[in-house]
């Protein structure tokens, strides 16, 4: 397991606590420039905080009080760099037997299991500009793998890359995830990405860890209103929670709204709230259904996006003063029911889904 | 031709450290330094003659240590020459060297330190490899200029034969004397080995380049 806490103000600022368990795969996410790569140089060795500890497999690489600090060579860390870092002057297989730390008789077969491991058997012999993005992408996570390591870290390793190749490494690297045992620290700025393949999401901002849990949890219960923000939560109001008959509701414009997970809020409390897009339901225009009568509002649809399927309806909610909410549906639905800019329909916002904040 | 060969190889590792040294550090005065070890590059070479002149005189520090290690003058000597060129043939060494190790990008360094690599290996197995192109170029440069040398050596060298003579002042000496038949052939082996050496900086330069691209 990996934990690190690490705090540092010089050249900036830096308060991060994060762990990881073996066999996971954590996603540090946040915008550019928030310190995500920093914390992965720390825990690589190649920068030094000015606080705290990182330790990895009960072992100590650093920490400040005892002024502890491995060298990266000390650490066995095996890292993808965001440009791959590939050495140019050496083939596919010289670049990852430079990293393999065994016997010099089973250098090529531990080589060759890499290569067979990351599909790139048959071009040991390639130089690194003979290669496609993808392949370098694969090479450097072969040599990252080479040297065993306790821990791997992947600083944007899907930046270089083109669409196309980027969601067929997605699948490849999901598929080797399951076979390491090492925990797996990404970074990343595109939240579909560590979503899709992270089991932990670590949100952090001016260098600061806002959050850290399931990507669900942190990326449709955020904590607060900085990480809604920071996970680009689509639908955030403010409201106010009061007490109608013997419940809590939240009070919305002129909507009084069922809310499930208010247990820890009191009446009369101004809160944000947030609604995942995808937990917006559609009523059906002949046939009533009972999710009707659960938080009913209606709308005017403003503005209708599809991409792969998926089509975006933008509503101006009545009685709100033209408040605007998303709602996600499969894009069949959205063409079944007819949904053009200008018709009004009628959504249920699920009681269930409603996340309160705290203001 | 041996101060040629002499000075090129020793301005190998002479050259690489310093290169090294400027290239991995960032310092406020390094640009003071890079002036210094280019200054030979702009300065007339009779003034550098000059002050080496005076820096070997028996009654300076340096040229008082010769004498007393060796009971030799340094100045008019091979030896004196051969430091002489050492210096004057300094940035011809260290810039192509220095840009060439300023062109491997930080991260391959930490991606061998990361692989386990240490400092030392990090730099024989990735950085000189890497950099070859930059180090050939330093070594051809330093080689053809200690050849050609003229002003230094004469400020300094005296123009003593099979000590101090050197190929252009010979090509001197020649015309001086009409011997146009020696002058000519020997001014046409300068001029060879100049093509060939350019012809090799640049196809160096074109590989460094590719290397540094990648």
């Amino acid at each position: 397991m990996l934990h690190l806490k690490i705090q540092q103000t010089r050249p900036t600022t830096l308060d991060v606590e994060l762990s990881c368990e073996k066999g996971e795969v954590l996603a540090l996410v946040g915008p550019s420039g928030a310190g995500k790569s920093t914390v992965l140089r720390c825990i690589a060795g190649l920068q030094s905080p000015q606080r705290g500890s990182i330790s990895c497999k009960g072992e100590t690489w650093f920490d400040s009080e005892t002024k502890v600090n491995l060298t990266p060579q000390q650490r066995r860390v095996g890292m993808v760099f965001q440009n791959y870092a590939l050495f140019s002057h050496l083939t596919v297989m010289e670049n990852i037997k430079l990293a393999l730390d065994v016997d010099k008789n089973l250098q090529l077969q531990y080589g060759e299991r890499l290569l067979e491991q990351v599909n790139l058997s048959g071009l040991e012999q390639r130089y690194p500009h003979q290669l496609s993005g993808g392949q370098q992408q694969r090479v450097a996570i072969a040599r990252a793998l080479a040297r065993q390591p306790e821990v791997l870290l992947l600083d944007e390793p899907f930046s270089a890359v083109d669409k196309v190749t980027r969601r067929k490494l997605y699948m490849e690297l999901s598929t080797l995830r399951r076979q390491l045992e090492m925990p797996v620290v990404l970074v990343t700025h595109d939240l579909d990405e560590a979503a899709m393949l992270a089991d932990s999401l670590c949100v952090i901002h001016q260098g600061i860890t806002l959050q850290q849990g399931a990507p669900e949890k942190v990326l449709f219960q955020p904590d607060n209103i900085a990480i809604a923000r920071q996970v680009d939560a689509r639908n955030v109001f403010s409201g106010q929670l009061v007490e109608h008959e013997n419940t809590l509701k939240l009070k919305w414009h002129d909507y009084l709204i069922d809310v499930d997970n208010s247990a820890t809020f009191s009446i009369n409390q101004h809160v944000h709230w947030t609604l995942s897009p995808s937990k917006i339901l559609l009523h059906q225009r002949v046939r009533k259904s009972r999710g009707e009568y659960e938080n009913p509002v209606v709308g005017k649809i403003c503005e209708r996006v599809t991409l792969r399927g998926i089509t975006t309806l933008f509503l101006e909610i009545e009685h709100s003063n033209n408040t605007r909410l998303q709602m996600d549906l499969p894009e069949h639905v959205a063409m079944r029911n007819q949904l053009e800019i200008g018709e009004t329909i009628s959504v249920s916002l699920l009681a269930q889904a409603i996340h309160l904040m705290n203001k | 031709m041996s101060l040629a060969l002499l000075t090129c190889l020793s301005l190998l590792p002479i050259g690489l450290a310093i290169a090294y040294f400027l290239a991995k550090s960032n310092f406020i005065g390094r640009g003071f330094i890079e002036a210094i070890i280019t200054l030979p590059l702009v300065l007339p070479p009779t003034v550098l003659g000059y002050f080496l002149l005076v820096g070997m005189d028996s009654n300076s520090f340096l040229g008082s240590l010769f004498v007393t290690l060796t009971g030799q003058s340094l100045a008019f000597s091979f030896v004196g020459l051969w430091f002489a060129s050492i210096i004057y043939s300094l940035p011809f060494a260290v810039q192509p060297m220095l840009r060439s190790l300023e062109s491997i990008a930080p991260e391959i360094r930490e991606a061998a330190w990361c692989s386990g690599l240490s400092k030392w290996k990090t730099f024989f197995k990735i950085e000189l490899p890497l950099a070859w192109p930059g180090i050939i170029t330093a070594m051809v440069l330093s080689f053809s200029h200690t050849l050609g040398e003229f002003g230094v050596v004469l400020m300094i060298g005296g123009n003593i034969a099979g000590e101090t003579r050197t190929l252009s002042i010979a090509i001197y000496d020649s015309v001086l004397a009409f011997d146009h038949q020696q002058a000519q052939s020997m001014s046409l082996i300068l001029l060879a080995i100049a093509l060939v050496t350019i012809t090799i900086v640049y196809t160096f330069n074109r590989k460094q380049s590719r290397l540094a691209a990648f």
